[in-house]
This record gives structure tokens, C-alpha cells and sequence, in this order.
């Protein structure tokens, strides 16, 4: 109540209000007693800071209406401006932004494009796999051990199996030793050998390569294999039908293995036109097989699966062997290529089971290291 | 009058709070401000922002008594406005753009530490008034701000007398200081 009764004597004192006898009573006051003094100088700053902050507290107010009134009027508003002008402001009001936005966009589209084409050029999508087998190198002798002493009783000689490191399938498509693979199967392989349904093993060269539609022509160069004069099997030069009844052989394991399906698109991986899309049990090893429908031609060649989908196999159709024998006789140097498509007709009417049996002849197993 | 007299007398307008004083400046100057900011990738609202922070350095000038003004009304405006919209600028990070001097200038930057400082009291003490809460601040504003009486005040805020509202008033004023002088002392 004391420190109360000080304030006021205090604020008289500073606005002047005091009489002078009460000015001299307080001066004394202050002299005499230092908490006084101390409280008469913090306040007197205080007051003034409390003044200063009306005062402008105040003035503030009066800048308001000051403002608003000629905002009315029409002063303070905001001016039209057009066509280039605008064009200019808005530049220089936003041309850092615009600067920012610019480079994100391309550091994003050029690290985007990067990574596009880096996908193009394997495969096109993370989920595509390529169904070639990479052989694991220690089931591959156990298989050889089972071969060898099942067949030890056997007469034929048999020259030295090579090793291999990579796994597909191939099929005849003419019977003096051309096969049709996949480009993916035989491109890393330095040396390529094939080997038929009973075991013999031809070596084999890769005359013809075609990346982009991912076919191979091979040659077998092997003296020990004898020439088919007929392939009982024809190559459909038109688009299969949606909802055929197909079949596949391949060697997803070191005997050929047997799988049926339908054809379930026309078109194959991210719309590629130039492939199918089958819905039919896969595996690594299976990448250049033959894919048959029900008359006996051959429709397409097994490449890949999406990871992802179940049963979502790829083919490459079946005419893009027309166009790659024409390729692979266009680029021999030596104009000798002769390459004729079969024609034959021998698995129309059979059976399925039937089918199969005279077709297992003519797909390969196509290996290599 | 000569155009120097003519200013002198607006700045001691301006120190009591004179509003046709106000709006005279406000009339001779704002047009060229709100140019130069729109000039200088500013809004109209920008303009309008600097140029009462202007006029606040201004007033806070002629409040001091001490201040001569050594070249054109016009000139310090525009000095100011500059100096203030530059701080924005480089305050927002967009200081990039290379300002644009439409008109000499003279140099302004003391006024301006002084400004911010005392603009720092003024927010401290703005902050405690909103701390101190209801009928204190209501009642202090009365007292300090709109200087009405201590009777009048009375009646308004309904205490039996002068008296029972000046003991009030006072009590406010000590927990004012209070906080007004923790967070001057933090500052």
C-alpha cells in the first residue's frame, strides 16, 4: 500500500501536478530513503515508456484513418496494370520462384529420362524377367552325376558335356540346323552349344542377333547332327486369336518340361504391339521356347513375366520371324543364307499328348558359358 | 510560406498527432512510394506497410524535438521507404532483384537502429498490455491512452468512487511494470 501510495505521489511529481511545498517534501523523500530513489527512477522510465506508447499507440490510429480515408478517395488503390507491364511486373515479382520451379523441373526431368532409359534398355519395366536360366553351377553336376550313372549301361559314346552358365530353349525353324532363340538367351554367352531331347550336345554359333525385337538365329556346327529334310510345324504369319488354347515346351530344368495355357492379350508388356501376353505357368529357361496352338503352328516365342501378376507371360509373335530371317539373309555377307520357314502341317488333328511327343525333336535346349 | 517552413509545420502537426498533417504527407508522398515498391516486385499492400512504418520514423522524429530536416520532405521519405523496403527484401530473401533508385538519397540508417529499437518498446509493452488481461487493460487504456478522468473512468468501469478506481488503476500499473520490464530485461 506504501509502494502505492509513492506511484501516485510519483506520478504527480512527474506530470507536474505537485504543489512546491509537496515537491520538496518528495525531493527529500527521495534523498533520504534509497528505495524510494530506486522506485522513482524506475517508474519515471517506466511512465515514459508507457507515454511513448500511447502516444504512438495514437498516432497509429490516426495513420489508420488517415489511410482508409484515402483509400476511399481513391489514392491508395491498387493501379490497373496491363498487357506487357503486367507481364513485366509479374516477372520481376516471381522470376526467383520461377527460377527454383525451373530447375527442380529439370533436374527432376533429366534424372526422370535417365532412369527411363536406363529401364528401356533392359528390360522396360522393373517387373519385365527375362526367363533365361542362370545355372547353378552345383545342381548342374548333381544332374550330371543322375545322367551318368543312369546311363552308364548305355552303348553311345559320349564326347565331354561343357559347362555352362546360362539356360534357354530353342526351336528348328529349318531342319539343316536353324533355330530361333531368344536374343537375351545367347548374347552373353561366349560359347553356345544346344542339346536335344536325348541328351546330345551340338555346338552352335549365333549367325544372327536382333536386340531390339530380341530373336536369335542360330546355326548348329556340329558334325555329329543330322538334318531334318521336314518340320512337322508351321510358323503363323497373322495374330493368334484372344482365348486360344496353347502349349509350351521349354527347359526351365535340364529335360524339357510341358506347360499349357491361353492366350489372354494381344499385346504384351506396357502395350508392346509386338508381343502376347499368355496367362501359362514360366520359369527361367523357358526364354525362347515355342508357343503352340491347337492346329500345330507356332504363334510366338516365350521371353518373359511380369514379377508382380501372377501367370503374366510374355511372347514375342511369331511374324517378327519372318522379319528376322529376312534381316539375318540381308545381313549375310556372303549372300549363301538359305533360311525357309516351315510349312508343315503334321501336328494338325493330333492329340495334345500326341502333339507333343512329335514335337520334343525339334526344341533345344540352348546353353552356354 | 517557403516549402521549408511549410514542412517544418507539418512535422510539429505530425508530433501531436495532427491528422491533417497526416494526410498532407500522405498526400505529397505516397503516390511516388507505392511506384517504387510496385517498382521493385512489392504489392500495394507492401506499399502501404512501408510507407506507415515511414511515417512512424517520421513522427518519432519529430517527437524528439532535436530533428532538423537538412533536405526535402520528399527526399527523407523516399531514403526511408528504400532503406525499409531493401531490410523487407532481404528479410524475405528476395533481395536478388537489384533495386531500382528512382531519386537520390541520403542516408538514413541511424534513424532506422533507432526506429527498430524503439519499436522493440513498443511491442514489449503492446505484449504486456494484452498479458495484463481484463479490466486492467481496459482501464489503463482508459486512463493512459484515451486520457479520460479518473471520474469518468469511474462511472464507466462502475467503482463506487475516484478513489476505489485510482487504488485500482495503480495496482494495475505495478503488474504492468512487472511484466513490461521481465521481458524488457530478456530483450
Amino acid at each position: 500500500m506504501e509502494d502505492l501510495l509513492i506511484l501516485e505521489n510519483l506520478e504527480r511529481y512527474v506530470s507536474g501536478e505537485m504543489s512546491q511545498q509537496e515537491k520538496i517534501a518528495f525531493e527529500e523523500l527521495r534523498k533520504s530513503d534509497p528505495h524510494v530513489d530506486q522506485l522513482a527512477v524506475e517508474h519515471s522510465y517506466f511512465l515514459h515508456e508507457l507515454d511513448r506508447y500511447s502516444a504512438l499507440k495514437n498516432y497509429r490510429h490516426s495513420l489508420h484513418e488517415v489511410e482508409n480515408k484515402l483509400a476511399e478517395e481513391g489514392l491508395i488503390t491498387q493501379p490497373q496494370i496491363k498487357g506487357t507491364e503486367k507481364v513485366i511486373y509479374l516477372w520481376k515479382r516471381y522470376r526467383r520462384s520461377i527460377a527454383v520451379a525451373a530447375s527442380i523441373a529439370a533436374v527432376i526431368s533429366f534424372v526422370s529420362s535417365g532412369i527411363v532409359v536406363n529401364y528401356a534398355n533392359t528390360s522396360g519395366n522393373e517387373n519385365y524377367e527375362l526367363l533365361v536360366n542362370k545355372i547353378n553351377q552345383t545342381n548342374n553336376e548333381i544332374n550330371k552325376l543322375k545322367k551318368t550313372t543312369s546311363q552308364l549301361n548305355t552303348t553311345a559314346t559320349r564326347r565331354a558335356e561343357p559347362t555352362i552358365d546360362y539356360r534357354g530353349t530353342g526351336f528348328l525353324i529349318d531342319g539343316k540346323g536353324y533355330l530361333v532363340t531368344n536374343a537375351h538367351v545367347v548374347e552373353t554367352m561366349k560359347t553356345v552349344y544346344v542339346q536335344d531331347n536325348k541328351g546330345n550336345y551340338y555346338s552352335a554359333a549365333t549367325i544372327y542377333l536382333d536386340k531390339n525385337a530380341d530373336l536369335a538365329v542360330l546355326k548348329i556346327k556340329d558334325s555329329a547332327y543330322k538334318a531334318y529334310t521336314t518340320l512337322p510345324y508351321s510358323i503363323k504369319k497373322t495374330n493368334a486369336d484372344l482365348g486360344e488354347q496353347i502349349f509350351i515346351l521349354g527347359f526351365p530344368k535340364s529335360e524339357v518340361v510341358y506347360g499349357e495355357g491361353y492366350l489372354s492379350a494381344n499385346s504384351g508388356n506396357d502395350g508392346d504391339s509386338s508381343a502376347y501376353q499368355l496367362s501359362i505357368p514360366a520359369n527361367p529357361g523357358n526364354s525362347g521356347g515355342p508357343v503352340v496352338n491347337s492346329n500345330g503352328e507356332i504363334i510366338g516365342i516365350i521371353t518373359g513375366k511380369d514379377t508382380k501378376a501372377d501367370g503374366v507371360v510374355y511372347s514375342i509373335k511369331s511374324k517378327n520371324i519372318f522379319n528376322l530371317i529376312n534381316e539375318a539373309k540381308e545381313a549375310d555377307s556372303t549372300n549363301t543364307l538359305k533360311i525357309k520357314a516351315p510349312t508343315g502341317n503334321g501336328l494338325r488333328g493330333l492329340t495334345r499328348v500326341q502333339q507333343v511327343k512329335k514335337m520334343e525333336d525339334y526344341v533345344f535346349m540352348v546353353v552356354g558359358n | 510560406m517557403s516549402t521549408t517552413a511549410q514542412e517544418k509545420q507539418l512535422l510539429v502537426g505530425l508530433a501531436q498527432n495532427d491528422k491533417t498533417a497526416i494526410e498532407a504527407i500522405y498526400r505529397e508522398n505516397y503516390t511516388m512510394i507505392q511506384g517504387f515498391v510496385l517498382n521493385n516486385t512489392g504489392s500495394v499492400d507492401d506499399a502501404r506497410d512501408i510507407f506507415q512504418e515511414a511515417m512512424i520514423v517520421l513522427y518519432e522524429k519529430a517527437l524528439s524535438g532535436t530533428f532538423e530536416l537538412n533536405c526535402q520532405l520528399k527526399t527523407y521519405m523516399y531514403s526511408v521507404c528504400r532503406r525499409l523496403w531493401l531490410k523487407r527484401l532481404q528479410h524475405d530473401q528476395r533481395f536478388n532483384t537489384k533495386v531500382e533508385n528512382l531519386q537520390e538519397t541520403i542516408p538514413v540508417e541511424e534513424e532506422l537502429e533507432d526506429h527498430d529499437k524503439k519499436n522493440t518498446d513498443f511491442m514489449i509493452m503492446e505484449a504486456a498490455m494484452h498479458k495484463i488481461g481484463e479490466p486492467c487493460k481496459s482501464l489503463l487504456d482508459a486512463y493512459y491512452l484515451q486520457k479520460k478522468s479518473m471520474q469518468e473512468i469511474a462511472t464507466e468501469f462502475g467503482y463506487t468512487n475516484a478513489d476505489n478506481a485510482k487504488t485500482q488503476k495503480y495496482k494495475c500499473l505495478v503488474r504492468l511494470k512487472k511484466i513490461f520490464f521481465v521481458s524488457y530485461k530478456n530483450a
